[in-house]
């Protein structure tokens, strides 16, 4: 297995610098940012002086794992308060794909088809606007008179994480301070000798092994990756990171606290047609189809290109949770279609969002290393909102580093709680997520109590709100039944899928009554078409597999195999011996599978350990 | 010391391969959708004689190796990322525009007149390598037209394999027809050499040699001089990008000749 491979001593190299980042999204990219700006503005400041290197300037690297800073997935729709605090003077036109939000609008979407799962109560409910059709129903859809203020992102910025994190890593390049280097995976944390086993510290980074067959044992060219040792280790890798799961391994989380919320949002870019009358900066958010539990959005960039998408979330029972499929039905209800319809897909992406928010916070800072941004519990699911929390929380950490260069003072859990976790604790960031914490409870209790939930967090800032029992994520997803309806399907969808070679849950829509895909090889492509499109997926040799099971037999037992059904890239696929396997080639790290296991070894965590990997997408545009 | 070399790489960028590239008209001419959007990389013919060019000069201590490459710097910067944690060497950035399709005899005098530039450099010693063709807009003559300018006539293209010998003379490898070498035995430097794929793999990833060419590599490029391309009256009439056409389907009962029967006739369906 990779990490027991890893764990091998070789002749490692090392190197000492001051200051070492995992990942590069917003959150690092607030960090640096931060740093930079103060710091160019008298680079001879003593304050600025390496430790490590005495007489140099401060030695700050950045570790990203993807091929591209310009490889990021998101929406993305952000007020941009912390993102403009940072660049006053921003002018969205400096920033490709960039456009100010003009118009907001939340649709409850009706499902045309009939196919989609709705309880008794949502069918009243559709039932009811249904007699009002030409009044309040439009396109299948009703649009709701005005937008709750959680949600609105007034002022704010319609984006490419893609290419906001391009333009934001030039700017700090150019700065000449700091160093950021893409496809470069980060294995996980180094601990410091520690014999008691008490100290929640972290001495820097080890970097992945290169040279490797899929095992991680050493073949041709074998180079052991590095251990980057620092003064602090800022721990920026998003919601499924290896160094930010290492370390919950490791130093386990607050009392009472878990994570069990997740999601998986995947996204089309799409061209629009010539004709098109969707403005740049329009933002839609949908609710309702193509399943209930399903949100969507529609965002419109400059240059007639458009970001649609949905979240899939954990607390949608169902296993065979198929979300390429889900999404393609999604742009085609007539809402969307009417104006999507005769574009063309440029570029595809998914990725998972940590949803648990406040119950999933980790600790915050230790000595030696301190996490910012969704790994450490800030994206915000009342709002839906993280790219500009996760900036926040890494420019407060910019400042709190600041502060301590400036005093002369060490790292320490102590010096960094009293300066990084205390901005963070009287800011925005942490008052939204004390109002989200408790805002989804109700979808644990059916999708109608759920939006009540919602409506009631959202209204009274938090201060009401549903209680609820959060099951680990494994034991969110419903077993298959053997008999009965359900039984029946599965066994039509593994007759249907035998007959003509197509995926278990792909063939389990059908046989649910979801209609074929008339696939038109511009915009309704397979999805093993789309890993080829608008940045084709691939994984540089020489890596280690990154997806693992952890207990194959339990594999070859599972009925529900959610894992393949949820595969955003088809890399997952059912070997000859009844287990899942995995093509490293076409992954594209959405991280989905780490959280769609049915089948826990141990009543929390899931069946699949995912480790750093290389490779992946190369969109830009996502 | 006869084998110490210098020898001055030039390389051009080129959007990332894997994206969706689609040509467009703008008012300089033709040129790809987006293309500052895009991310670049090092163009793949000229990444290996990078590669060559640093196997080279570790093999022959005492060499040095320069990166000579035009465009944006901001491109510049962004492809340095990846490339610099691969070989060790210096950059010497011009920068340029990006997009449409320049002249190569303006590509060829900014690039000439950048090397002639370089502090220290031995004539003597010079190798000036590059690639034989380029992904996006091989010209097909860029290189020779830097080694006229420079006024070096060796020239060898479509190269594989160079081997030094002791007395400074070298022997390279050359495709020709038919899938074949042909060999040449070249006296010593200067000489051009426009590399085809080579026989070197994609160094691993080196975070040490990172940070040790980054110290350069961001002050030279706060330091790059920047030049226009003069068109020269140059225009073209059409640009084309290979056609990709994608058609998927999943068979299961088809046999192997039936399949490759089918794929023929699809292919054939072009050409008629
Ligand atoms: C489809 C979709 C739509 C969304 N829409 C919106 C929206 O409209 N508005 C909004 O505000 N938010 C939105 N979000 C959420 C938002 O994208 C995230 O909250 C935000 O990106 C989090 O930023 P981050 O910097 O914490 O982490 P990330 O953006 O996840 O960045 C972490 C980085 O670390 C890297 N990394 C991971 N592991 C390693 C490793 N081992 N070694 C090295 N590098 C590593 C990753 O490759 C990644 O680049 C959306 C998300 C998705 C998926
Ligand atoms: S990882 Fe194994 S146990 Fe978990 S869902 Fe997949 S097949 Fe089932
Ligand atoms: S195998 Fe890769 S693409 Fe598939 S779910 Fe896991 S991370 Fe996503």
């Amino acid at each position: 297995m990779n990490s027991a491979a890893q764990t091998v001593e070789v002749d490692r190299q090392t190197m000492d610098v001051d200051i070492v980042c995992a990942g590069f999204g917003p959150a690092t990219g607030g960090f640096l940012t931060t740093l930079t700006q103060a710091w160019s503005q008298n680079p001879a400041d003593p304050a600025f002086e390496s430790k490590v290197a005495p007489g140099m300037p401060l030695q700050v690297l950045c570790y990203e794992r993807a091929d591209d800073l310009a490889a990021g997935v998101s929406g993305v729709v952000t007020r941009a308060e912390g993102i403009r605090t940072s660049f006053p003077a921003l002018d969205p036109a400096e920033v490709p794909m960039a456009a100010p939000i003009r118009q907001e609008r939340v649709f409850y979407l009706l499902d045309p088809i009939g196919a989609s799962r709705r309880s008794l109560t949502l069918r009243m409910g559709d039932f009811f606007l249904g007699l009002g059709k030409t009044l309040w129903v439009k396109d299948s859809a009703f649009e709701l008179p005005w937008t709750p203020v959680f949600l609105h992102k007034h002022g704010g910025l319609v984006l490419s994480i893609g290419q906001f994190n391009q333009w934001v890593g030039s700017q700090l390049m150019a700065s000449g301070l700091v160093q950021i280097w893409p496809g470069t995976p980060v294995s996980g944390p180094i601990f410091p000798e520690d014999p008691g086993g008490t100290k929640r510290a972290v001495a820097g980074l080890r970097l992945a092994d290169q040279g490797v067959d899929k095992h991680g044992i050493p073949a041709e060219g074998y180079m052991p990756g590095m251990n980057v040792r620092a003064q602090l280790t800022v721990v920026g890798d998003g919601p499924v990171g290896a160094v930010g799961q290492r370390l919950d391994e490791r130093f386990g989380l607050p009392a009472g606290h878990a994570r069990r919320e997740w999601a998986l949002g995947m996204k089309f870019v799409i061209e629009l047609p010539e004709d098109t009358a969707l403005e740049a900066g329009t933002v839609w958010h949908t609710f309702g189809f193509p399943e209930p539990e399903i949100f969507g959005f529609l965002y419109v960039h400059p240059e007639r290109l458009v970001s649609a998408g949905i979240f899939v979330p954990s607390w949608m029972g169902d296993p065979g949770r198929t979300v390429y499929r889900y999404l393609q039905h999604y742009i085609q209800h007539p809402l969307l279609w009417q104006h999507l319809k005769g574009g063309a897909l440029r570029s595809w992406g998914a990725k998972s969002l940590e949803e648990s928010g406040k119950h999933g916070e980790p600790f915050l800072a230790g000595d030696g290393f301190a996490r910012i941004g969704e790994g450490s519990g800030s994206t915000n699911l009342l709002t839906g909102s993280g790219v500009d929390e996760a900036w926040t929380t890494g420019a407060q950490l910019g400042e709190a580093v600041l502060e301590l260069l400036r005093a002369g003072k060490p790292f320490t859990q102590q010096n960094l709680s009293e300066t990084y976790e205390k901005r963070r604790r009287a800011s925005w960031v942490e008052r939204g997520a004390r109002e989200a914490e408790n805002a989804r409870n109700g979808f644990y209790g059916g999708f109608v109590r759920g939006l009540l939930g919602m409506g009631l967090a959202g209204l009274t800032g938090g201060r009401l709100s549903l209680a609820a029992h959060i099951p680990p994520a494994p034991k969110q997803i419903r077993r298959f039944g053997a008999y009965g309806k359900a039984g029946l399907k599965l066994r039509e969808a593994a007759a249907l899928a035998v007959a003509d070679g197509r995926p278990l849950h792909d063939a389990l829509m059908t046989a649910r009554g979801w209609p074929e895909i008339p696939f038109d090889g511009r915009l309704l492509v397979t999805q093993q078409d789309a890993l080829l499109m608008g940045g084709k997926v691939q994984a540089m040799p020489g890596f280690a597999d990154h997806v693992l099971f952890l207990d194959r037999n339990r594999c070859i037992q599972c009925r529900e195999k959610t894992c393949i059904a949820m595969c955003s890239g088809q890399a997952l696929t059912l070997g000859d011996d009844g287990a899942p396997a995995f093509e490293r080639e076409k992954c594209v790290h959405c991280g989905a599978c780490l959280w769609n296991c049915a089948q826990s070894p141990d009543g929390e965590r899931s069946n699949i350990e995912f480790v750093a990997g290389s490779g992946g997408l190369h969109s830009a545009e996502n | 010391m006869a084998n110490v070399l210098h020898i001055v790489v030039c390389a051009g960028m080129a959007p990332d391969p894997l994206q969706t590239l689609e040509p467009t008209t703008g008012p300089n001419g033709p040129g790809i959708k987006n293309e500052m959007v895009l991310p670049a990389v090092l163009d793949p013919w000229a990444a290996s004689a990078l590669y060559e060019a640093a196997s080279l000069a570790a093999k022959n201590p005492g060499s040095k190796v320069w990166l000579v490459s035009l465009g944006p710097k901001a491109k510049l910067q962004q492809v340095m990322m990846t490339v610099a944690q691969k070989v060790g060497f210096e950059l010497v950035p011009v920068d340029g525009p990006i997009g449409g399709f320049p002249d190569a005899h303006a590509t060829a005098a900014a690039l000439a007149d950048a090397i002639e530039a370089i502090p220290g450099l031995d004539r003597a010693r010079l190798l000036v390598f590059g690639g034989w063709e380029s992904a996006t807009r091989g010209a097909g003559v860029t290189l020779q037209l830097v080694g006229e300018r420079l006024g070096i006539v060796d020239q060898f293209q479509g190269v594989d394999q160079i081997t030094l010998r002791e007395d400074g003379s070298f022997e390279v490898l050359e495709r020709v027809e038919g899938g074949k070498h042909q060999v040449s035995v070249c006296a010593g430097a200067p000489a051009v050499l426009g590399w085809a794929t080579g026989n070197l793999p994609e160094p691993r990833n080196n975070p040490q040699v990172g940070m040790a060419n980054m110290r350069t590599i961001m002050p030279a490029l706060q330091k790059a001089k920047s030049v226009a391309l003069e068109a020269n009256g140059l225009k073209y009439v059409a640009v084309n990008l290979p056609r990709q056409q994608r058609e998927t389907r999943v068979e299961k009962n088809l046999s192997a000749e039936e399949i490759a029967r089918e794929i023929v006739e699809w292919i054939e369906k072009d050409n008629r």
